[in-house]
């Protein structure tokens, strides 16, 4: 460690434009490491979701409790194969509570979470890039209503809410109402507000450029403005809010999962898999740690790329 | 400043309103509305329904109900808890304290380690202790709340941590004491587990948060100024650097309530906290609809109060905001 000092010197960087050009981009992505290790762990998980069913050792909701592979099962989950070769009978990161493959299930669950991650970030990004590039391009009580119910759906704490609404739907009919693209479109509804605030921090300064005003000179509608001309010189703030939001987006789906509100079981996923796991703690430690493991470095692996592309895409968003 | 604070305090009063016409909408949505835990019981016939139904007012239309219900929410009458049979407003004041008390300690520790490793990290900028702490902090961003919380009741309640000479670290893992009367030692050991998880989230946004405050600080032109002059850096540090940087760090602390609140219903459910958060979630396993909306409302108030005291915070610490 050295002596404090000052970080004097150094010209700050300043770029006149969003450089968006591919070279630049992968030079400064590279440049930092952890971002590219994330990516790799990313791609890996995905391709482990991808390929679950050649990969997993059996069926994820195969219960192997005293059948022909475990003969003597005595009711107690199998302990994974590093710890207890002789007693986990071909499960190699153990079974669950009644006897479902942990691996099975956590690769299956990769499925679940990277694709509500993804799903729920398109659909905010879609509603938050519409509700800001109106209220920046428009500007005047368009922008002030916009903003206003932004503000409203800022204040009320996202993990209750989220609650209350999944809570709702099930009741309405039964917790198997609870599907997938049922959180897909509750988390995304409720998760629009920094896009959009970005987007129109955005367009407000976009719409005064000289390209804008010359798009509008030639006659173009304001659709076409908007979209085809200043909506492409916004996708950098994007892009990266998205990425962060993926992340935070898996640990909403998990968090939901686990309180029993969000992806029901017999269907796998990292959330669903704690939940039962809470209460054998002492007998089977692997059920608790693999999946929130799991969570942790793809969410980990997430922030460090979100972190690479704020540096890559725009060094004044730092 | 006067005048900044109660323009400020009025612009919120029409988005409270706001939130509450949307919170009603969605609450009064649930499949069965306010009745929802009277429609399973056997012994409550279809009249009966349709008299409390009109007693209670909702068969009107809803504007009606909702502008009642307002009028009720503003004479402090929130309505009536069906799951504690208690109203309300009395069941959230006494599962208040507790909650204050979790959330109190991990602010306090939020700030306390976050602000130290955040000034840290910046003053040894590249050191090999910024690049522990920046990734603490990266890690601490992305763990989930429960399932740190799990592990801390595996690491610390089930197993123990052994220290050397055969001493093992054991802490409670559920409730907020083991018995009724006072004891401090007791309650603070409780304490423990449930403050730090809550508090890791916190940590890890408040450092990052204040190293890049202190760096954009310690970068700018007065402060070169300062070390030209020849001062020690200890008092360019104190003197100008720290008061400056933690401006919109106050901010931040202020901002971070809302998900505060949400890391206290999971720390409160797996910790048998009996706080507020364990009472929503109770509440929602049983349609308790009045007790869920009590919750709703009075957590975004807070939230609301709080982006005010930040506001207000800010304009107070830095002169070169205009109020006017």
């Amino acid at each position: 460690m050295t002596a404090p000092s000052l970080p004097l010197g150094g010209a700050p960087v300043v770029a006149d434009d969003i450089v968006f050009s591919k070279v630049t981009f992968w030079t400064r992505f590279r440049r930092h490491r952890l971002a590219l290790a994330g990516a790799v762990v990313l791609l890996l998980m995905v391709l482990a979701a991808v390929f679950a069913k050649q990969l997993a050792p059996f069926d994820p909701n195969f219960i192997d409790n005293g059948t022909a592979s475990v003969p003597h099962w005595n009711g107690t989950p199998l302990p994974p194969c590093f710890e207890d070769h002789g007693q986990c009978w071909g499960h190699p990161l153990g079974s669950d509570e009644v006897g479902r493959d942990v691996l099975a299930r956590l690769l299956y669950g990769a499925r679940i979470s990277l694709t509500v991650g993804l799903f729920a970030v398109v659909m905010e990004v879609l509603i938050g890039t519409i509700l800001g590039a109106l209220a920046g391009y428009y500007g005047g009580w368009v922008d002030w209503a916009l903003m206003r119910l932004t503000d409203v759906f800022l204040s009320i704490p996202l993990l209750p809410l989220l609650l209350v609404l999944t809570a709702i739907v099930a009741a309405s009919s039964s917790k198997a109402a609870l599907s997938f693209g049922v959180i897909v479109v509750i988390i995304g509804a409720l998760s629009w507000m920094s896009v959009a605030r970005l987007v129109r921090a955005s367009f407000l300064s976009l719409r005064e450029r000289e390209f804008a005003e010359a798009a509008r000179a030639v006659g173009n509608n304001d659709g076409r403005i908007i979209f085809r001309h200043l909506l492409p010189n916004a996708v950098a703030p994007i892009v990266v809010q998205a990425t962060l939001d993926v992340a935070n987006v898996i640990v909403l789906e998990s968090t939901l999962s686990f309180l029993g509100l969000g992806i029901q079981p017999p269907t796998a996923s990292w959330g669903n898999m704690l939940a039962n796991a809470e209460a054998n703690l002492q007998i089977a430690w692997w059920a608790a740690v693999f999946p929130g493991v799991c969570i942790l470095i793809t969410v980990l692996a997430i922030n460090y790329i979100g972190d690479g592309l704020r540096d890559a895409l725009d060094p004044n968003m730092r | 400043m006067f005048t900044y604070v109660v323009r400020r305090t009025l612009q919120s009063i029409p988005l409270l309103l706001a939130i509450s016409i949307i919170l009603y909408g969605i609450l009064y949505n649930m499949p069965g509305g306010p009745l929802a835990p009277y429609l399973q019981n056997p012994h409550i016939t279809a009249a009966d329904i349709a008299r409390l139904k009109h007693n209670l007012g909702l068969d009107q239309p809803v504007p009606i109900q909702y502008l009642k219900w307002l009028g009720h929410i503003l004479t402090g009458d929130m309505g009536w808890s069906t799951s504690n049979s208690e109203p309300v407003f009395q069941a959230l004041v006494e599962r208040f304290p507790a909650t204050l008390e979790l959330m109190g300690a991990s602010l306090a520790i939020a700030i306390l380690v976050g602000v130290t490793a955040g000034i840290l990290s910046a003053v040894y900028r590249y050191s090999v202790l910024d690049y522990v702490i920046t990734t603490v902090a990266f890690f601490g961003q992305s763990m989930p709340v429960f399932w740190f919380a799990l592990m801390m009741q595996l690491a610390f309640a089930v197993h123990g941590i052994p220290l050397p000479f055969g001493y093992l670290i054991q802490l409670p893992s559920a409730g907020i004491s083991s018995s009724d009367t006072f004891d401090l030692g007791d309650r603070l050991a409780h304490l423990v587990l449930p403050a730090a998880v809550l508090s890791l989230l916190s940590i890890a946004l408040f450092s990052r948060f204040m190293r890049s405050s202190l760096l954009e600080v310690l970068g700018t032109d007065y402060i070169r100024t300062a070390a030209a002059k020849g001062l020690a850096f200890r008092t360019i540090l104190l003197k100008h650097g720290l008061k400056n940087a933690m401006i919109p760090v106050v901010t931040v602390i202020a901002l971070t309530l809302p998900s505060l609140l949400g890391g206290a219903i999971v720390t409160e459910t797996i910790f048998a906290w009996p706080g507020m958060g364990r009472l929503f979630i109770n509440a929602m396993t049983q349609s308790d609809l009045a007790l869920l909306m009590g919750y709703l409302l009075l957590t975004a108030f807070l939230v609301v109060f709080c982006n005010l005291l930040a506001d207000v915070t800010y304009a107070w610490l830095d002169p070169r905001v205009k109020y006017d």
